[in-house]
């Protein structure tokens, strides 16, 4: 089976675009993804777009064909959806298309332009409906409250701190701080993320993503066709997926991620690489208790330990581990079904040495783990370049 | 929340009813007609005591639509002394009482309503195990 290999990207700032419209959006990421990749739109065979509530965002349904044409890709289109992991949905899909053998390249993209829902209580039901929308959802449980109570019986089972959570957040805006792209690209003090306002306890504010708007775009093919494209092709080296019981009450232990781990091993297997061998990770932050799990999960450090992990600076840029060098969905910005693109786009960047100010210097491995809802869908891909 | 979404589940929000495997005794809430565990079809209605206990517990200051008067509120999970899970909310607290594994029990109540002409929804939420039912006057 051949090599899927990225060899062009594109995105937008994220941050609250009211100016701009999803399909507007989505074709500035499309045109820098056709420019990055030097390749005629013509000869792009397929599209496949990550994109979790148009319908109730946009009031926009049937995006693959609002999308792709209006920016003069009249490939056959699809979306993909999985809440939160989108994005990531998106990338797998195109990756069987091409490896079946339908055809030789895709536009895969990711998108979410969330602010035109203006109340926040409008915002917090179409998040909601990614949970088992009659058992919790209607049961008042919002996400964060869902990721509260992992974060509760976390800190319950293993004395785990909210200094140690609020570490996730000072790390990511650090990170974030050197990211033009990013939606709050400024850094935040341990005081301000402990002392913000609480949204759902012992959640707060500054343990939370944004809402967020934003669109990303890469161009995948095989192996054999990358460098007819680009002379650095970034390589998807392995690929898995996992999923689990929609409900979070469900699943026996809530503070790990089964679908997360089986996904990570699948990922890992598939590129013959250890968690040892993992150079820097994009790993899906939508709350700072998201983080410390994964880290736990993968196997950065023990169980339990994630949260300390993190307060010691081991996953700082640069460090044991580089943790999110984007700044993560936490300081980046999370437009839902966009995020699993915007984290291969860093990846992609990371490897090519393109990243800048936040460029990691262990460049040879890059992960994303990108999850939808609370843990009820995972994806996890691995990534290189061919040298 | 639609009508017919509601409605059709009134006998689970009502009274705790599930399921149970007649084969290998697995129980299940909400209602499942196929055993997962032993893949029998064979499963019959199954009332829950309505007694369990916090596994673990938020309160939510920023609510979806239709939950807005009661915030905040204590969402809970909570697992039921006969195994299965839930989600919910615990009433007749306050902050400080709340903990996890402490003993709750069913309390039937409002859940939601949407706006002045919308649907009220009702069914169980859960108090403190032990909870008077009506609360002396003090005078």
């Amino acid at each position: 089976m051949e090599k899927i290999a990225i060899v062009g990207v594109g995105n937008t700032k994220i941050g609250e675009w009211y100016e701009n419209s999803l399909r507007g959006l989505t074709d500035i990421a499309i045109t820098k993804a056709i420019e990055s990749a030097n390749i005629d739109p013509k000869e792009i065979e397929s599209t496949f777009i990550g994109s979790m509530s148009p319908g109730i965002f946009n009031q926009q349904e049937h995006i693959s064909a609002l999308i792709g044409p209006h920016s003069g890709v009249n490939a056959p289109a699809l979306r993909v959806e999985s809440a939160c992991a989108s994005g990531s949905q998106a990338l797998r899909v195109a990756m069987m298309a091409i490896q079946a053998g339908y055809y030789d390249s895709a536009l895969v993209i990711g998108v979410e332009k969330m602010t035109d829902l203006i109340d926040i209580g409008d915002v917090t039901t179409a998040l909601g409906t990614a949970s088992d929308s009659s058992w919790e959802l209607g049961m008042g449980a919002t996400f964060p409250a869902l990721f509260a109570l992992m974060m509760r019986a976390h800190m319950h089972k293993y004395g785990s701190t909210l200094e140690e959570f609020a570490s996730v957040a000072v790390k990511n805006h650090n990170n974030g701080s050197l990211n033009p792209d990013a939606q709050f690209p400024k850094k935040v003090t341990m005081e301000q993320v402990m002392n913000s306002r609480i949204i759902a306890d012992p959640i707060r504010l500054f343990d939370c993503s944004p809402v967020s708007d934003g669109a990303a775009a890469i161009i995948v093919t095989k192996e054999s066709l990358a460098k007819k494209y680009t002379d650095d092709p970034v390589y998807v080296t392995g690929s898995g997926a996992g999923t689990d019981h929609i409900a979070l009450h469900h699943r026996p232990d809530i503070t790990t991620m089964e679908s997360a781990k089986r996904a990570v091993k699948k990922a890992f297997d598939m590129a013959k690489i250890k968690t040892k061998d993992v150079d820097f990770i994009e790993v899906h932050d939508c709350f700072t208790i998201a983080e410390v799990i994964t880290l736990e999960d993968i196997g950065f450090c023990k169980k339990g330990q994630g949260g300390k992990f993190s307060l010691d600076g081991e996953t700082a840029l640069n460090s044991t581990i580089s943790v999110n060098p984007s700044g993560g969905l936490k300081s980046k910005g999370h437009p839902v079904g966009a995020t699993g693109i915007y984290q291969v786009i860093e990846v992609f960047h990371q490897l090519r040495n393109e990243a800048g100010k936040r460029q990691v210097t262990k460049n040879n491995i890059g992960v994303t783990h990108n999850i939808g809802g609370s843990g009820a869908t995972c994806v996890a891909n691995v990534f290189s370049r061919g040298d | 929340m639609s009508v017919p979404r509601f409605w059709r589940r009134i006998h689970s929000l009502y009274r705790l009813e599930g399921t149970k495997c007649t084969k290998c005794e697995s129980l299940y809430f909400p209602e499942r007609n196929r055993c997962i565990k032993c893949n029998s079809n064979d499963l019959q209605p199954f009332f829950y005591s309505g007694y369990g206990k916090i596994v673990s517990y938020s309160w939510v200051y920023t609510p979806p639509k239709g939950f807005k008067s009661g915030i905040p509120y204590c969402l809970a999970i909570i697992e039921l002394d006969e195994g299965p899970r839930l989600t919910t909310q615990v009433v007749a607290v306050n902050q400080e009482e709340v903990s996890i594994d402490m003993p709750v029990e069913f309390a039937f109540r409002k859940i939601s309503a949407e706006g002045e002409e919308g649907v009220i929804t009702y069914g169980f939420k859960f108090r403190p195990k032990g909870y008077p039912n009506h609360k002396k006057k003090k005078h």
